[in-house]
């Protein structure tokens, strides 16, 4: 299939495989792309799977509820490092929600109600106090949100915070706070750009810097995983493109869980997908297997497009 | 099959029933987990807002339980009498209706004046640095404290050549009447109106001013019968807040009322002899029989001070029902809200 | 913001209509400015002789300012000195303590407030503060004074001012429940309302992706306040403090009756004594001496400390502008 065109609109009468629910094993290969296309991407799509595939977190028939309405129903899934889990979805399939329970912050809305568990490293997460939970498992949001600091203060917020909640004191730039924040931005592809200047106000970046600059704030402190809601969609494709290689590059240190209603961005990207409707997991398998021989017929029909 | 190109996929199966697991309302987050200066913190925010409500409720049964233990209806229909047994003797008709003079007074100047300058500094703004002198003076106004206006008044109203306004003779007057006192008090009122109608003027979409003025009104009959019209809640609001400034201020009162213990008028002339007179009001009275002041009847300023908390919070509620009729939506809107709502300051 | 000046109404027959309306409502603008200049220049004025006899040593003690208030009524100078001779120190002083202590309390105070009323209250407390605030914000400050002289006054008199205490000073002063404590108290419960009121609103105005992000991150909810929430609206909380500042110096009535009337400097050096001594605010001198207030050395006197009010109360207006300026960034009009 041609990474760059849009998956053509398929008609197949049957639905004869059975529901892929259980967690695929580690693709044997990624699939040769078939066709010309943009060298970097194709690059992008043949690379190797990764060596080492440790799950993280699993989610266990989950199903959460604002009030009366089932807003994600007994999902079960793996979350894993070495590879990128992309949720896709038409509006309201509970994706979104589905990703906030992975760090409690739908315990922020008042009348959630949930069932079913999340663990990670085997331990239930709602087991563990709130914030350490959040220390492990970051979260980038869809619009790009850096707090009203300098560079150096956004990234090493989170450095800084769980130094005082351990009972540090507040210090200045120590030099192993310096170097975590470098290397954070190193690993965000953003510290060429600001080195000269990291005192400056966050908020002067471009919108795709700015992005960068969370997603490298929230991997200052070493989270286990990493959960980008939509990164991208507040983005123009240049900045897009940037973020989607930053990911890719990620994934073998961190676990990675991207929601996004774009299907060539989950192509691109992701090495397992799973496709959500109206709450329920549809499909889920690696991302080759879903976009080019989906074995539900709904998933196809939002892959082709009939419906989103 | 075939209609799934059209439709989107069937409802699905019907939601799992919560197990035993489910946890409906999930805890806000613990802070029994937080640092001690954190949880200290967290314990002082929630002390200082039970604290608040403490003392505010405080004040207001303190209030009551005296108010009621001394207010008799006798109290509303006897004027003040001079006498020795002050706890048994006369009443506060006389400072109630002082109050309700000089608020009168007060809000009759400051209500036109206030609209006419906000509508000015909205509408005209011409030239723009009167524009600008007159906004900051306003502001400047808002801060004084009334007890400067209130010497300034005295000033001014014991010059020679305004001795009509109160008793006294051509070489100059003691300048305490009730004219004297309602005037300056419209100087209290007046930020407050003209605040609330300029921010009310400057809410007003532009449509409105581009399709009066594309029917071919003037200026000045757009500001009358469209755009004053479409403030009137606010304009009223301001006007009560005014009003509640006037009646709560106590030093304007007793510099400028003279504080006799009944309405003085000057002169035969009914009614403008009784405007020309000396009085009190319901604050002066309160302080003059506080033993702060000379009568040293407690009872009679609890009561008072009861007469006055209920107008006062009366017309604080009436506000608020004026307020709620329109609001700006949103953020700013609450902080416009909030901030009008305040009759102190602006 | 200010369309309606720019848009032009088309008619030509409605202009005369409008020129005339312009040239009164102009008119009524130029008056209220100089009425408003002339309140000040004419307070200034009146307050001249008293500065210009007594130079900057005005705001300098020496002596006692009743006394010299006392013998100015009756005509007889100070010693070796004119009738207008004042050192009005002790009441200076007197206004900075009660202003600035209750402005600091105030400050810590109604931060805590704003911050629980906002993030911590459950939406039931929320419903029934909000019109608690409004309430203490109404209540006329003849009432606090009230409740201050017949109430609080006696309390602390018997409770917090003992014998002992009251002999220590007693060749100087003599110690009683209208006090820098009462005046202090009762001022800060008088400014509160406003300000939690304009802290409380610049709050609720900090983006909520960024306290998000935070909560996101693995901080508490107490240090998101801290270190975002807080430092976002402090802006707002120093206007608010600014506006609050020059509620607190212009109270006259309640001062006047709580805060003792003894134009006696009190003395830090005292130790905590300090707090139960007597003082006089600038406000409250002029309502307590506003008997005769036109004649005579004392108006001059008394002028002065109202044109010491005025500059205060300006330039309070102006530091106040200064720091509304970055409020401007989240659109609070304060």
């Amino acid at each position: 299939m041609d990474p760059l065109m849009p998956p053509p609109i398929r008609r197949i009468a049957l639905d004869r495989e059975p529901n892929v629910a259980a967690p695929a094993a580690a693709p044997a290969s990624n699939g040769a792309p078939r066709g010309p296309g943009g060298a970097s991407l194709r690059a992008h799509r043949s690379r190797p799977a990764s060596a080492r595939v440790l799950e993280r977190m699993r989610i266990d028939s989950v199903s959460l509820a604002y009030g009366a309405n089932w807003v994600v129903r007994d999902v079960s899934l793996p979350v894993r490092q070495g590879e990128v889990l992309a949720l896709i979805g038409a509006s309201g399939s509970g994706k979104t929600t589905l990703l906030r329970s992975l760090n409690r912050l739908t315990e922020i809305t008042t009348g959630a109600a949930r069932s079913g568990a999340i663990t990670i490293d085997g331990r239930d997460i709602h087991e563990l106090e709130v914030n350490d939970l959040r220390r492990r498992v970051s979260m980038v949001f869809q619009q790009p949100n850096p707090f009203p600091m300098s560079i150096f203060d956004n990234v090493a917020y989170a450095l800084a915070e769980q130094h005082i909640a351990r009972g540090g004191r507040r210090r200045r730039r120590t030099p192993e706070l310096a170097r975590a924040v470098e290397d954070a931005l190193r690993r965000a592809g953003l510290y060429e750009e600001v080195a000269e200047d990291l005192d400056r106000s966050a908020l002067r970046l471009s919108g795709g810097q700015q992005q960068r600059l969370c997603i490298a704030r929230a991997l200052a402190a070493g989270p286990e995983v990493l959960l980008l809601d939509e990164p991208c969609s507040a983005l123009d494709p240049i900045s897009t493109a940037t973020i989607e290689e930053l990911i890719v590059g990620l994934r073998e240190s961190v676990a990675i869980v991207i929601v996004t209603h774009n299907l060539q961005q989950a192509f691109r990207v992701a090495d397992n997908v799973a496709f959500m409707h109206l709450g329920e997991l549809v499909e889920y398998g690696p991302s080759a297997q879903v976009f080019e021989r989906p074995a539900r017929q709904r998933t196809r029909d939002y892959i082709s497009g009939a419906f989103g | 099959m075939a209609s799934a190109a059209l439709t989107p996929a069937p409802a699905p199966a019907p939601a799992p029933a919560p197990d035993a697991r489910t946890v409906a309302h999930p805890p806000r987050e613990r802070t029994s987990s937080w640092p001690l200066v954190d949880r200290v913190c967290y314990w002082l925010c929630w002390a200082t807002g039970i604290g608040l409500c403490v003392i505010a409720l405080a004040i207001v049964l303190f209030m009551l339980v005296k108010g009621i233990a001394y207010l008799r209806p006798s109290l509303f229909v006897e004027s003040p009498a001079p006498s020795l047994h002050q706890s048994q003797s006369g009443g506060f008709r006389d400072p109630i209706v002082g109050t309700l003079v000089v608020t009168a007074i007060g809000t009759a100047i400051a209500a036109p004046m206030g609209v006419a300058l906000a509508a000015w500094l909205s509408e005209y703004r011409r030239p723009a640095w009167l524009a600008r002198s007159v906004e900051s003076a306003v502001e400047m106004l808002a801060g004084v404290p009334s007890i400067v206006l209130a010497i300034f008044g005295l000033l001014v109203f014991s010059q020679g050549f305004l001795a009509f306004l109160s008793q006294g003779a051509a070489q100059g007057s003691l300048g305490e009447s009730f004219f004297n006192a309602g005037i300056v008090m419209s100087l209290l009122a007046l930020p407050l109106i003209v605040g609330a109608t300029h921010e009310a003027l400057a809410q007003v979409p532009d449509r409105l001013r581009e399709a009066s003025y594309a029917l071919g009104k003037t200026r000045v009959t757009t500001i009358r019968s469209v755009l004053l019209p479409a403030i009137r809640p606010s304009i009223a609001s301001g006007v009560v807040l005014g009003m509640g400034r006037i009646i709560g201020d106590t030093a304007i009162v007793t510099i400028l009322l003279g504080a006799t213990l009944k309405n003085e008028p000057v002169g035969h002339t009914p009614l403008l002899g009784a405007l020309r007179g000396t009085g009190s009001t319901l604050t002066s009275y309160v302080y003059n029989n506080s033993p702060a002041g000379e009568g040293n009847a407690h009872e009679k300023a609890y009561a008072a001070a009861f007469v006055l908390l209920m107008i006062v919070l009366a017309l604080n509620a009436l506000v608020t029902r004026l307020s709620n009729g329109e609001r700006p939506a949103g953020e700013r809107g609450r902080a416009l809200r909030a901030l009008r709502l305040w009759p102190l300051g602006r | 913001m200010f369309g309606g000046a720019q848009q032009q109404p088309g008619a030509r027959t409605g202009a005369r209509s409008d020129q005339r309306a312009e040239r009164t409502l102009g008119a009524l603008a130029v008056t209220v400015l100089v009425l408003i200049a002339l309140m000040a220049v004419t307070v200034l004025i009146k307050a001249w002789p008293s500065f210009s006899y007594n130079g900057l040593s005005w705001f300098g003690s020496g002596g006692d300012v009743d006394t010299q208030l006392r013998l100015m009524r009756e005509g007889t100078p100070v010693g070796g000195h004119g009738l207008l001779y004042f050192r009005a120190w002790p009441l200076v002083w007197g206004t900075l303590l009660t202003t600035l202590l209750a402005v600091l309390l105030g400050l810590v105070i109604s931060t805590l407030a704003a911050v629980f009323l906002t993030e911590f209250a459950p939406a039931p407390v929320r419903r029934v503060l909000d019109p608690v605030i409004r309430l203490l914000a109404a209540v006329p400050s003849v009432i606090y004074g009230l409740i201050g002289i017949l109430a609080l006054a006696p309390w602390i008199n018997q409770h917090l001012i003992s014998n002992a205490r009251k002999q220590s000073v007693i060749y100087v002063v003599q110690l009683n429940g209208a006090n820098l404590a009462t005046a202090t108290l009762i001022l800060t419960v008088m400014i509160l309302p406003i300000m939690v009121a304009i802290s409380a609103s610049a709050l609720t105005a900090v983006p909520g992706a960024w306290r998000e992000g935070s909560a996101a991150l693995g901080v508490n909810r107490w240090r998101t306040i801290w270190r975002i929430s807080l430092r976002t609206a402090w802006p707002a909380i120093a206007a608010a403090t600014v506006l609050a500042t020059a509620r607190a110096l212009g109270e006259a009535v309640m001062l006047a009756m709580v805060s003792g009337g003894r134009g006696f400097a009190a003395n830090p050096l005292d130790g905590l004594t300090f707090l139960f001594e007597p003082v006089r605010p600038l406000a409250a001198t002029i309502f307590q001496e506003s008997e005769g207030l036109t004649i005579g050395p004392v108006a001059h006197t008394i002028y002065a400390m109202g044109a010491v009010l005025l500059v205060s109360a300006t330039m309070l207006s102006l530091a106040g502008w200064a720091v509304k300026q970055p409020l401007k960034r989240y659109g609070i009009r304060a």
